[in-house]
C-alpha cells in the first residue's frame, strides 16, 4: 500500500506583533515576570483586514504552491476555527472558491477549541486512506481575541497552518490517535466577544492530562519512545505549558525549540501547532521523525507520528517559510493594537 | 453604497476579485482586466478564454486617500494604486500597510484580504489588495 501523508504545507503570520512588554504597561504590571511565566516575548497581530478567511486563504496558497497539484485535484476542505468570521456561512466556501478547488468539493467548518484544524488532518487523512478522495485540505485558523486586561491578552495571537494530505507525500503521516472527555476549562457562548476560562483549571486537568494521556497513549499503542523523534510540537497556550508537557513525557528542550513558535508569536489558537509543525517541515531532514499532540479546550488532543521523505527538500523552497513570517515583522504600540482589534467600542 | 452589499454583483464579480482572473483573446494573444466578452480588436472574430493573471505587479501612479467614503473609514490613511498586470492591462486596488512606503515603480503581490464590511450584520467581502515586494 502507498503511504499517505502531506503533500504540501504552508502557514501565514501576520506582520504585526504586540509585545507582552507593551501590554504589561498599559494594565500597570510587571512585564519581565509575565513574560518570564509565560514564555511568550510578543504575539502576533491582524491587520484590520485580515481573519480567518483571509489567514486560510494565504497558507492555503502556500500550501498548493509547495504540493505543485492542479487545485482542482483537492476533493475536500475542512477548515478548523474558532473565529470563523461568520456565525452562519461557512468560511471554507470563500476560501475554495479563491483558491480555485473545484465544485466537486466535500466541505465543512470544524470547531473543536484549539485542535479543530488537527482534526480536519485525521478527516482528511481518514478520506484519503478509504479511497474517497485523492487529495484533502485542512486548515487550522485563528484571529484570537482576550479581554483586555484578561490574562489571555499577552497571548491571543493570529496564524494558520495549511496542509494537503495525499499519496505519495513529502511527510508520511504514520499514525495518529486522539484522546477526549468532557473538561470545561475554556468556553465562549453564543454572540460573546471574549471567552471565558477556568483560570488555574486550564492546567492539570485540562491541558496536562489530555497532551500528556493522547501522547502517550499512541507512543503506547506504536512502541515508539520519545527518543525516537527528531522533533516535538505541542499545542502552545504559552511556552511555558507544552515545555513541562514535553518534560514529562521524556522529551528534551532540543526536541521541542523548533516547533515553539508562540514565544514570538502568541497562541494563534487552531493554528497553533499547525504552524509549530510548519517551521519544523521548514527544515527537518528526510528520515526524521516528528512527534505532534494539538489539544482543544472542552476537551481533546490529537497526536500523530510523521516520517520525513527525502522529497521535502524539493518542496520547501517553493513558498514562503515560517521562519520568514516570524522575521518579517512590524511592532506596534497598544493603542494601535487596540484600533486594529475593534477594542475601543465607542 | 448601496451597491457594495448588493448579493448578486458580489457573487457575480468573486473570480476577477478573488483570483485576478481575466479574459484573453487566444486570435490575437490581448488580455483584459476586469474580464471582457468581445475582444476590442477581433471583435466577433476573436476567441475569448479565461486568464488567470500572475499575482504580481507594478505601481503606475498612487493616490493617499485620507478621508475615505463610507465603509472604508476604518482603513484611511490608505494608498490607492493603479497597478500594470501585464503590458497595458491594468488594475486598481488598496496597497495595504504604510501609505508613505508607496512609490510609483515599485513591485507589489497579491494579498487576500477582506474588501468591505457592510454594517454589523451585512455581507464581508473578500477580495485581492497589494503589499508592497521588498525593493
Ligand atoms: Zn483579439
Amino acid at each position: 500500500m502507498s503511504s499517505i501523508g502531506i503533500v504540501g504545507y504552508g502557514a501565514y503570520v501576520p506582520r504585526f506583533r504586540i509585545s507582552v512588554e507593551e501590554i504589561a504597561r498599559v494594565w500597570n504590571q510587571d512585564a519581565q515576570t509575565i513574560s518570564n511565566g509565560l514564555m511568550v516575548k510578543e504575539k502576533s497581530v491582524p491587520d484590520k483586514d485580515e481573519d480567518t478567511i483571509t489567514l486560510s486563504v494565504e497558507a492555503g496558497r502556500n500550501a498548493l504552491a509547495r504540493a505543485g497539484i492542479d487545485p482542482t485535484e483537492i476533493g475536500a476542505l475542512y477548515i478548523g476555527s474558532e473565529s470563523h468570521p461568520y456565525a452562519v456561512k461557512p468560511s471554507g466556501t470563500v476560501v475554495a472558491e479563491a483558491l480555485g478547488l473545484p465544485n466537486r468539493l466535500m466541505l465543512a467548518d470544524f470547531e473543536f477549541a484549539c485542535k479543530a484544524g488537527t482534526a480536519a488532518m485525521q478527516v482528511c487523512y481518514g478520506f484519503v486512506k478509504g479511497g474517497v478522495i485523492d487529495y484533502g485540505m485542512a486548515i487550522g485558523a485563528d484571529t484570537a481575541q482576550g479581554r483586555p486586561g484578561d490574562a489571555l491578552e499577552y497571548t491571543a495571537a493570529a496564524g494558520a497552518g495549511a496542509f494537503i494530505i495525499g499519496k505519495d507525500p513529502v511527510v508520511t503521516l504514520d499514525h495518529t490517535a486522539s484522546f477526549t472527555s468532557d473538561t470545561t476549562d475554556f468556553w465562549r457562548r453564543e454572540g460573546q466577544d471574549y471567552p471565558r476560562h477556568g483560570s488555574r483549571f486550564t492546567g492539570e486537568p485540562a491541558y496536562f492530562r489530555h497532551v500528556v494521556s493522547s501522547s502517550e497513549q499512541l507512543l503506547n499503542e506504536t512502541g515508539y519512545k520519545p527518543a525516537d523523534f527528531a522533533y516535538v510540537v505541542l499545542h502552545m497556550p504559552n511556552g511555558k505549558f507544552p515545555t513541562v508537557a514535553s518534560k514529562k513525557l521524556g522529551f528534551t528542550p532540543d526536541q521541542l525549540k523548533t516547533g515553539l513558535t508562540v514565544t514570538r508569536m502568541g497562541n494563534c489558537y487552531s493554528g497553533s501547532s499547525p504552524v509549530g509543525l510548519t517551521a519544523v517541515l521548514d527544515i527537518a531532514q528526510p528520515g526524521e521523525k516528528i512527534f505532534m499532540t494539538s489539544y482543544g479546550s472542552g476537551a481533546g488532543s490529537d497526536s500523530f507520528i510523521f516520517t520525513v521523505t527525502d522529497k521535502i527538500l524539493a518542496v520547501r523552497d517553493k513558498a514562503k517559510k515560517t521562519e520568514q513570517y516570524l522575521a518579517d515583522k512590524k511592532n506596534i504600540d497598544y493603542a494601535t493594537y487596540a484600533r486594529l482589534r475593534g477594542k475601543l467600542k465607542v | 453604497m448601496p451597491q457594495m452589499s448588493s448579493v448578486p454583483i458580489a457573487w457575480r464579480l468573486q473570480q476577477p476579485r478573488y483570483r485576478l482572473i481575466g479574459t484573453i483573446c487566444t486570435k490575437c494573444n490581448t488580455s483584459y482586466f476586469p474580464p471582457r466578452s468581445l475582444c476590442q480588436t477581433c471583435r466577433d472574430k476573436g476567441k475569448i478564454e479565461k486568464h488567470k493573471f500572475p499575482g504580481t505587479g507594478k505601481i503606475l501612479t498612487y493616490t493617499v486617500i485620507r478621508i475615505a467614503p463610507e465603509g472604508f473609514a476604518e482603513f484611511a490613511p490608505y494608498a490607492i494604486a493603479i497597478i500594470e498586470l501585464e503590458p497595458g492591462v491594468t488594475v486598481a486596488g488598496q496597497v495595504v500597510g504604510d501609505p508613505e512606503q508607496v512609490k510609483t515603480g515599485r513591485k507589489v503581490k497579491t494579498t487576500f484580504r477582506r474588501m468591505y464590511t457592510d454594517g454589523k450584520d451585512g455581507l464581508l467581502q473578500y477580495g485581492m489588495k497589494w503589499e508592497l515586494l521588498d525593493q
